[in-house]
């Protein structure tokens, strides 16, 4: 009986731990070995190496999904994460009808990344959106045609991306900025900090947690795009917004090559735990370094 | 008495197992207005055989998401009795040996449709080699047409152009005059449409064969594959700047309303016209894109995999027959605008487009001109034609050189084999 009120979290935990295990890690290793084979139409197990993954990176299409996906992520991550703390700390200053503001920037968050797409599209689109408002209204030499120039495309994305992400963060972030210590702040103003300090060098710093939820959130947001580029510019025009998960489902399903979908799942998992994995594990070393 | 009860309702649940007759489920992404209309013939006449259908409709025009789902049960090992595949996926599903034993050869042979279809429909059809029919043809489809607006060509004294240069005229001209000479839809698979027809006209029947169906590396990157590109660019510079994205239908939609001149668009452009109650030759012109009696040609149809089950088998027996039945092959075809497969079915009722996509199919297969269309699935697995129409798309949609992309085509195709 003992034994059993030990261990009875682990007991219940257990079968999710093991369906997690199985569905996910399985099925990554399952991927894994399909990305070694030579599977075309549907999945054969007849090892084939790493012929894969050479022919992916020699695929110009492939290149310019991962050059897409680092400028998408740097930018996504850094604007989200800049526009989130202003706001939060604007409306962290005990403003009247905070309420309806933070649920007025939240609300983007509610929608699906295909609707944000969509509207979007219409909204850049320079035939029938902002550039041709503007032109409407005088500014007859105003372009705004980004969505349909190759380079400029994936631009467009990081903006539909951040205008429907930063409302969250500005929530996570407001949280966090809730939670500090009241004396802390009345300590550092009773020392003659300006306020633009206090925040900068007491607060920010002490939100380091925060700021790795929101850097991981925003991480998997971004990596698993898909929608929202579908939706938005469906990998266009030609293919200079693509991105990995686009690639990736259009090679596994519109075009019979499962092993090299399979290829470039694994290249995204491996730059995703890149990216992590030291930074989970120098958060927590500097939490065992702090204990 | 609760016993009796009891057994009376446990009794009634066990299901009927008596023969129902012939049973067909048909995986099929045809599900807007025109085609759903046309595949209700099928329908009715597969129910007043005594058959039941369990219709599988995946929405999603290209197929993309119908063929997801169709892999997803071909793995889980239940396939559906009919599925809505064309060209060489078939014989891809083939190799994979899913297929096998070709249920519905017996009717094929039974029937002699090595006589009712043109050699190369039979060809797609079959699988093992080429020797056992297992898939049934449902139309033809025309890819390389020119849609025009009467009134804007007449007003502005062009006639529809029979060839290349004799367009870029034109072109120039209606842009003088502030018309978008072309309308266009900046997808991969328009650009790709617009791509094999152009290479059709200007490279000639022998050129598109080595090219696309060879894929014959000099041909892939040689000069007429340069001076391709070259009009590929011409055609850009005849777009408006809305043209990234935009659906084929809303191009059509530009022709109809007479902001925009042309289209090339496969002969289900036509539905848009005639849900309009727009005629030929009277409302809008439709003549093949110029080349030397080529034809580009795309051939839907239901391919009939492995099912347990008598009842699944007569289904698929059954589905078979009635679609290359001379009833189906006529009203399904005057519904969703192609001509039908089968050779001995009579085009009286069709309109002025379909009678001459018939005749024009006879003229182009006499003169070796009939070709499948790559841009379709008709001519390369997907592997390789999602290749070149990755390099198409990104040529089409950049400033890159034609001598660049022609040597990123070869590249390309030699890449995916």
């Amino acid at each position: 009986m003992d034994w059993l009120k030990k261990n009875l979290p682990k007991i219940v935990v257990a079968p999710s731990f093991a369906v997690i295990l199985w569905f996910v890690y399985g099925f990554i290793a399952w991927t894994f070995y399909v990305s070694l084979t030579k599977s075309k139409l549907l999945p054969n197990y007849e090892f084939w190496g790493i012929h894969q993954y050479v022919r992916l990176w020699q695929m110009p299409r492939w290149h310019i999904a991962v050059e897409n996906l680092f400028i998408f992520t740097i930018l996504f991550i850094v604007l989200c994460i800049f526009i989130g703390v202003i706001l939060s700390i604007f409306l962290d200053q005990k403003i009247r009808s905070e309420g309806v503001i933070k649920t007025i920037y939240l609300y983007p968050m509610a929608l699906s990344f295909i609707v944000t797409g969509t509207a979007w599209k219409w909204i850049l689109n320079p035939t029938m959106g902002i550039e041709k408002f503007m032109n409407q209204i005088g500014f007859e030499n105003f372009q705004f045609d980004w969505l349909v120039t190759p380079g400029m495309s994936i631009y467009t994305i990081v903006i539909a991306g951040v205008w429907q992400s930063s409302g969250f963060i500005m929530a996570i972030f407001l949280a966090g900025l809730r939670s500090i210590d009241d004396e802390v702040i009345k300590a550092a103003k009773v020392d003659g900090a300006s306020t633009f300090s206090i925040y900068t060098k007491i607060v920010l710093p002490m939100m380091r947690p925060v700021f790795m939820s929101a850097i991981v959130i925003l991480l998997h947001l971004s990596i698993k795009s898909y929608d929202l580029v579908i939706a938005l510019t469906a990998g266009g025009p030609g293919i200079s917004s693509d991105m990995p998960a686009v690639f990736m489902t259009k090679m596994a399903f519109g075009r019979s090559e499962v092993g090299l979908a399979s290829a470039s799942a694994i290249m995204m998992f491996v730059t995703v735990s890149a990216i992590i994995v030291p930074y989970l594990y120098s958060e927590l070393r500097r939490e065992q370094d702090v204990k | 008495m609760k016993k009796i009860l009891i057994a009376i309702f446990a009794i009634s649940l066990v299901p009927n197992v008596s023969f129902a007759g012939p049973k067909a489920e048909v995986l099929h992404w045809w599900t807007s207005g025109g085609e759903a209309k046309a595949l209700s013939v099928l329908k009715a006449d597969f129910a007043a055989k005594g058959g039941v259908w369990t219709d599988m409709p995946v929405a999603g025009g290209g197929g993309d998401a119908a063929m997801q789902t169709l892999k997803a049960r071909i793995v889980a090992g239940d396939a559906p009795a009919a599925a809505q595949v064309k060209g060489p996926a078939i014989q891809e599903y083939d190799d994979q040996g899913v297929i096998k034993p070709y249920n519905i050869d017996s009717v094929a042979k039974a029937e002699g449709w090595d006589n009712l279809v043109s050699k190369q429909v039979a060809e797609h059809m079959k699988c093992n080699n080429f020797t056992e029919y297992c898939a049934a043809p449902v139309n033809i489809h025309r890819i390389d047409w020119f849609w025009a607006n009467k009134s804007v060509l007449d007003s502005n004294g062009i006639k529809m152009p029979t060839t290349w240069k004799q367009f870029n005229a034109a072109a120039d001209k209606l842009q003088a005059a502030g018309i978008i000479p072309f309308a266009h839809g900046g997808q991969p698979w328009q650009d790709a449409t617009v791509f094999e027809a152009v290479a059709l006209g200007i490279g000639g029947n022998d050129f598109y064969k080595k090219a696309f169906i060879d894929l014959n590396q000099d041909a892939l990157s040689g000069s007429t594959m340069i001076k391709i590109f070259d009009q590929m660019r011409k055609l850009q510079g005849y777009t408006d700047a809305g043209s990234p994205g935009r659906d084929w239908n809303v191009a059509t939609g530009m022709v109809m309303d007479g902001k925009a001149a042309f289209q090339i668009m496969g002969d289900w452009a036509k539905g848009e016209f005639s849900a309009k109650g727009l005629n030929p030759g009277k409302d809008y012109y439709c003549s093949p894109t110029p080349s030397n009696n080529g034809y580009l040609y795309n051939v839907d149809s239901f391919v009939f995999y492995n099912v347990k089950g008598d009842d699944k088998k007569e289904g698929q027996k059954l589905l078979a027959s009635l679609i290359m039945g001379k009833n189906f092959q006529k009203v399904f075809n005057m519904y969703k605008g192609s001509i039908p497969a089968r050779l001995d079915v009579s085009m009286d009722d069709f309109d002025d487009c379909a009678k001459k996509s018939n005749s024009d199919l006879n003229a182009a297969s006499k003169a070796g001109g009939l070709m499948p269309s790559y841009a379709h699935g008709m001519a390369l697995k997907g592997a390789q034609s999602g290749a070149i129409t990755d390099v198409v798309t990104e040529h089409f949609n950049s400033s890159m050189s034609s001598k660049d992309a022609a040597k990123k085509l070869a590249a390309a195709v030699k890449a995916s084999l």
